[in-house]
């Protein structure tokens, strides 16, 4: 949903962020709105998962210039921990196993470091175990998953859904979901993003990153970008994705090779 | 604090030999000075042993009646002349040794029994022996704790006969200046099952020997462990298993977590002699290393002579797992509550063999404190 008047939630200025004394990111520029849904595509390695580790703060990538201001504050300011209680969430493209760890409590730790952090009530076990369950039916996920070690054992579509289900329950202002779509049957896919959808709201927006069209066919966005080689080198409304699909990466690279060069 | 010269020819004139030294390669990693330092006289009074009530099926042997098993399992399991057993007299029935001697018929409800220096001074001696007759079962939760600078000396005798089953769960928590020094011996009949669980933390010094003897084979011996080694403390457990007939098995999972300046050792020996044909034993040794001051020394110690087994072992000292806390981080759970959530997640697969009583206190010490 686009409206021109909407607060900017995200902006980011010229963004460059290494690994290992590598650049990845070369001068991203990126500003969404409130009630934006934008997808970035683009090859594996044009820097898409970069950028959403950069923006949830993992320690293994190096920002050497630029900005990103979240409700217009300092996002790369702040521990990775205390962005997410802000209201960004990265939704992993591989989300980590954790033995031991218990689904539940997990769950519930991060729902109210979230809460506190928002003035709200914290909720007490008994309590979250009632909202928890309210939000399982946005993923359709079976509560027996409450239970069990964080992600340990799960298929890949039901780590995905554990994903979409802690997005559920942190209610977070900007949402980045990492290849969500990916290693997903159609089902699973629809579940998936009946529950993004679901979440979606005019005070909120959402990053989608992914390599196919198909996800887009159940998420309509307002705007897309293709990346590559580190940098947003298109963007459009939701017809560029069409067009991607039909011409393919080669398209972008060809399109994009003078631009390089310049 | 009494002197360490004083302490040291008390302890050796109570156990008729001198101190193990760091000479001795079973000794080598173990600093015995909490142990040394002890005010040199013996904690009695009123033995706390004879208040334990028994449930159904555990009866108590008289001093008499206990004398022809007692020295049985420590023969057999080779450890009659370690000095933390010579501590207690070297396997005749002591009286000067609070005992307490049960024999365990069918199945029997579980059994808890606290093992307690208290916050007294000096040093405390129990000694434990355990018989379960055939097809025996016991689920039994011993509790060694210290609450003071002094020492805790504790020999337990086991003898499982055919198809008995014992759960020995072994929590020792101690505290700052506290040493534990404690010996298990266990001889298992064919077809008995052996499940301890061990779980020590908090004492300056704790020396904890399992020693598990399988004559004929064919029993099943399942070990558990977990240290936790902080400030200065110091956990050295030497394991040790010998399979003196076929078809033997052994499941040991040894854990440690090692922060501060801790100190983990952990030392396990596994015995197959030709004898012991289609032995099937796996010893797994994780440790968790949290601060560049702690050290962890692991060795497996396996001597296979037998050639139709299956033996596999491993031993693994890592880290926090980054990528791991980085995904609790970026559920917007703290570095430190993160690094708290993946340390308890690491001795959860040893904790929850313990029944759910006896770890409380247990994971409020795990919550107590960051790591470094």
């Amino acid at each position: 949903m686009i409206t021109a008047d909407a607060p900017i939630l995200l902006e980011i200025r010229d963004l460059h962020a290494s690994v290992e004394g590598q650049p990845i990111l070369k001068g991203v520029n990126l500003t969404i709105r409130a009630g934006e849904v934008h997808a970035l595509m683009g090859r594996n390695g044009s820097g898409k998962s970069t950028l959403s580790k950069v923006l949830a703060g993992h320690p293994g990538y190096t920002v050497t210039a630029g900005s990103v201001l979240y409700q217009g504050q300092d996002l790369l300011a702040l521990e990775p921990e205390l962005r997410a209680r802000r209201g960004v969430f990265l939704g992993f493209q591989y989300p980590i196993e954790i033995p031991g760890v218990s689904n539940l409590e997990f769950l519930r730790v991060a729902t109210n470091g979230r809460r506190r952090e928002r003035g709200l009530e914290e909720l007490e076990p008994f309590d979250f175990d009632d909202h928890v369950r309210d939000r399982l039916n946005v993923v359709q996920m079976d509560p027996a998953f409450l239970e069990r070690s964080v992600n340990e054992g799960f298929s890949g579509g039901e780590k995905k859904r554990n994903e979409i289900l802690q997005m559920a329950l942190l209610e977070p202002e900007v949402a980045i979901l990492d290849e969500t779509d990916s290693g997903l049957d159609i089902d699973a896919l629809r579940i998936v993003a009946a529950g993004v959808n679901q979440l979606a709201s005019p005070d909120r927006a959402t990053l989608l990153i992914t390599h196919y069209q198909r996800l887009l066919d159940v998420i309509t966005p307002d705007h897309v970008h293709v990346m590559a080689s580190g940098r947003i080198l298109r963007s459009g409304g939701k017809e560029l994705a069409l067009e991607l699909e039909r011409l393919g990466y080669d398209w972008v690279d060809n399109a994009c090779a003078p631009a390089e060069v310049a | 604090m009494a002197s360490s010269a004083g302490t040291r020819s008390w302890l050796e004139d109570l156990a008729g030999a001198p101190l193990p030294s760091r000479r001795h390669e079973d000794w080598r990693f173990t600093n015995l000075e909490a142990l040394t330092t002890l005010d040199p006289q013996l904690i009695v009074g009123v033995d706390p042993l004879q208040w334990v009530v028994l449930p159904a099926g555990v009866e108590r042997l008289s001093a008499a009646a206990a004398e022809p098993w007692l020295g049985r399992a420590l023969a057999a399991t080779d450890c009659a002349d370690h000095w933390p057993v010579c501590l207690q007299g070297s396997g005749r029935a002591d009286a000067a040794v609070p005992l307490l001697a049960l024999k365990v018929s069918g199945a029997a409800a579980a059994l808890e029994i606290p093992l307690e220096a208290g916050s007294h001074v000096g040093l405390a001696r129990f000694r434990l022996l355990l018989v379960l007759e055939a097809g025996a079962s016991l689920e039994l939760l011993l509790r060694p704790s210290s609450g003071a600078a002094n020492g805790l000396s504790l020999v337990s005798e086991v003898i499982l006969e055919a198809d008995a089953h014992l759960k020995l769960n072994n929590l020792a928590i101690g505290a700052p200046g506290s040493a534990l020094l404690q010996h298990t011996a266990v001889v298992q009949a064919p077809g008995s099952r052996f499940e301890h669980t061990a779980v020590c933390a908090g004492w300056s010094l704790a020396r904890q020997e399992p020693r598990i003897m399988q004559p004929q084979g064919a029993a099943c011996t399942r070990l558990r462990g977990l240290q936790l080694c902080r400030d200065q403390q110091l956990v050295d457990t030497h394991s040790w298993v010998r399979f003196d007939g076929p078809e033997g098995q052994l499941d040991q999972l040894h854990k440690a977590v090692a922060d501060d300046q801790g100190r983990s050792v952990f030392n396990g020996a596994v015995r197959v002699p030709r004898a012991a044909q289609r032995t099937h034993a796996a010893q797994l040794s994780r440790s968790l290393l949290l601060s560049d001051r702690a050290r962890i020394d692991t060795k497996p110690e396996l001597e296979i002579v037998a050639d139709d087994v299956r033996c596999a072992h491993g031993a693994t000292v890592s880290r926090l797992q980054a990528d791991e806390l980085f995904y609790l981080q970026s559920r917007g759970i703290a570095a430190a509550d993160a690094a708290q959530l993946l340390q308890r997640a690491f001795c959860e697969e040893v904790l929850r063999e313990l029944p759910g009583s006896a770890t409380a206190a247990l994971r409020s010490l795990l919550v107590g404190k960051g790591s470094s």
